[in-house]
């Protein structure tokens, strides 16, 4: 059986695989993060997103063995070890981003790949297609928006610079 | 999803090798639709080659040329600021396929393989006159598409680049599926000294075509009103549960005329 070597949240494994394990299989099943979730298990819904080499993807339309070498972050690599929360966590809670929270594992790591790739600025329009490959069915986005403007100032150490 | 052998050969000749010794195996690209394939047994590869490792990705523009390496994402296109001043239709139709992540997956050398009949890129080939450079040749637009899922390409043929001529103005427009984001109708105009062409992707049987009403109208004429009188048949039209051929062959004249507006 074929291995893969990952880091995930900053910890090297090697695992054992097969050729169609997926990474979020590999995530939750091999290593027991099952903050990743699997939503509609079809690209669509987002549940799944996770960082590898620095940029947010699909974990189930990932194979394990695409991820070999490579660096992946979880939802559950955001807080600090203290228990201290990511400022996009913090952000969802301020905001009440959040009801059943099964998608919100993936939004706060679309978020922060969104955040973090718009140094320049991110405006209401922005945030909104920025996640439009995550869905939720609870909260009609509205305070999930929020949040990620809110947490923007945080991350970037400045304040959002005006809308055009 | 059935389980497969996987590679991940470091030299292009290793992959076509990989490909061409086996004729159940199959390449994998960016993966975005060839894993839900997967997932939903409609294929059953003994073994699939990951092109991830053959260093084809990148982008080269010239005065004349955007050069696209075939593994290079729709996100790295979308956000190329050398494609956005050299063709920024092509830049923009890049943005707008699926979603974020996956654009950040998803390559041009996938989908210009797969040619899916709602797939954006075909378009862009096609409506700029592009050529596919494979492992082992180059191949004119005009004569790559050869169908729904249907191409030119070889068994074991792999595409290394896509080379596109820069126009002189050029619009991609769709119509999106608001669940798939796939084109229920795509069109993109390029004008050329040489002429106008437009290619229309999601709405045909046969994939992505060239309108020629609409090409010899706007190269007499590069403006909304000259293609007003000018109507799509719906014969070879797809109908489904999103629109019906009618449906379609309308909405080809209003991306169509979108598509000028905004060259």
């Amino acid at each position: 059986m074929p291995s893969v070597t990952l880091t995930v949240n900053g910890k090297t494994h090697t695992v054992e695989v097969e050729g169609r394990t997926l990474l979020v299989e590999l995530l939750r099943e091999k290593l027991g993060l099952t903050g990743t979730h699997v939503g509609c298990d079809t690209s669509q819904c987002g549940a799944c997103v996770v960082h590898l080499n620095g940029t947010s993807v699909k974990s189930c339309t990932t194979l394990a063995l695409q991820a070999d070498g490579a660096s992946v972050v979880t939802i559950e690599g955001l807080a600090a070890a203290d228990g201290t929360l990511h400022p996009m966590q913090e952000a969802f809670r301020e905001n009440h981003a959040l009801q059943c929270g099964f998608c919100t594992p993936g939004m706060v790591m679309s978020a922060i790949d969104l955040v973090m790739s718009h140094p320049q600025g991110l405006s209401e329009s922005d945030i909104r297609h920025g996640l439009e490959g995550n869905l939720c069915r609870c909260t009609g986005y509205h305070n999930i928006v929020k949040a990620v403007a809110a947490a923007w100032p945080v991350m970037h150490g400045r304040e959002l610079a005006p809308a055009e | 999803m059935y389980d497969f052998a996987y590679e991940k050969p470091t030299a292009l000749a290793a992959a076509v090798s990989a490909l061409t010794t086996d004729d159940e195996a199959k390449a994998l690209a960016g993966g975005q639709t060839f894993i839900p394939v997967l997932k939903q047994r409609l294929n059953k590869p003994t073994k699939v080659v990951d092109l991830s490792s053959l260093g084809l990705s990148g982008i080269t523009v010239t005065p004349s040329t955007v050069t696209i390496g075939a593994m290079t994402t729709h996100g790295d296109v979308a956000n190329s600021v050398d494609v956005q001043k050299a063709i920024p239709a092509l830049a923009n139709l890049a943005s707008m396929i699926g979603d974020w992540q996956v654009r950040h997956r998803g390559t041009i050398g996938g989908s210009l393989a797969n040619n899916d009949p709602s797939a954006c890129y075909p378009s862009a080939l096609l409506a700029l006159g592009g050529t596919v450079t494979t492992d082992r040749r180059t191949i004119a637009a005009d004569d790559y598409f050869q169908g729904m899922f249907t191409t030119a390409l070889e068994p074991g043929e792999i595409i290394t680049s896509v080379t596109f001529p820069v126009p002189e103005r050029a619009a991609y427009q769709k119509f999106r599926n608001p669940a798939s984001r796939y084109a229920m109708v795509g069109v993109f105009v390029a004008k050329f000294a040489s002429g106008v062409r437009v290619a229309i992707t999601g709405a045909a049987q046969g994939g992505v075509f060239r309108h020629a009403a609409f090409e010899a109208a706007l190269s007499a004429n590069f403006l909304v009103d000259a293609i007003a009188g000018i109507t799509t048949p719906a014969d070879d039209l797809n109908s489904d549960i999103h629109a019906s051929a009618a449906y379609r062959a309308h909405l080809i004249g209003v991306m169509t005329k979108r598509a000028i507006a905004a060259a």
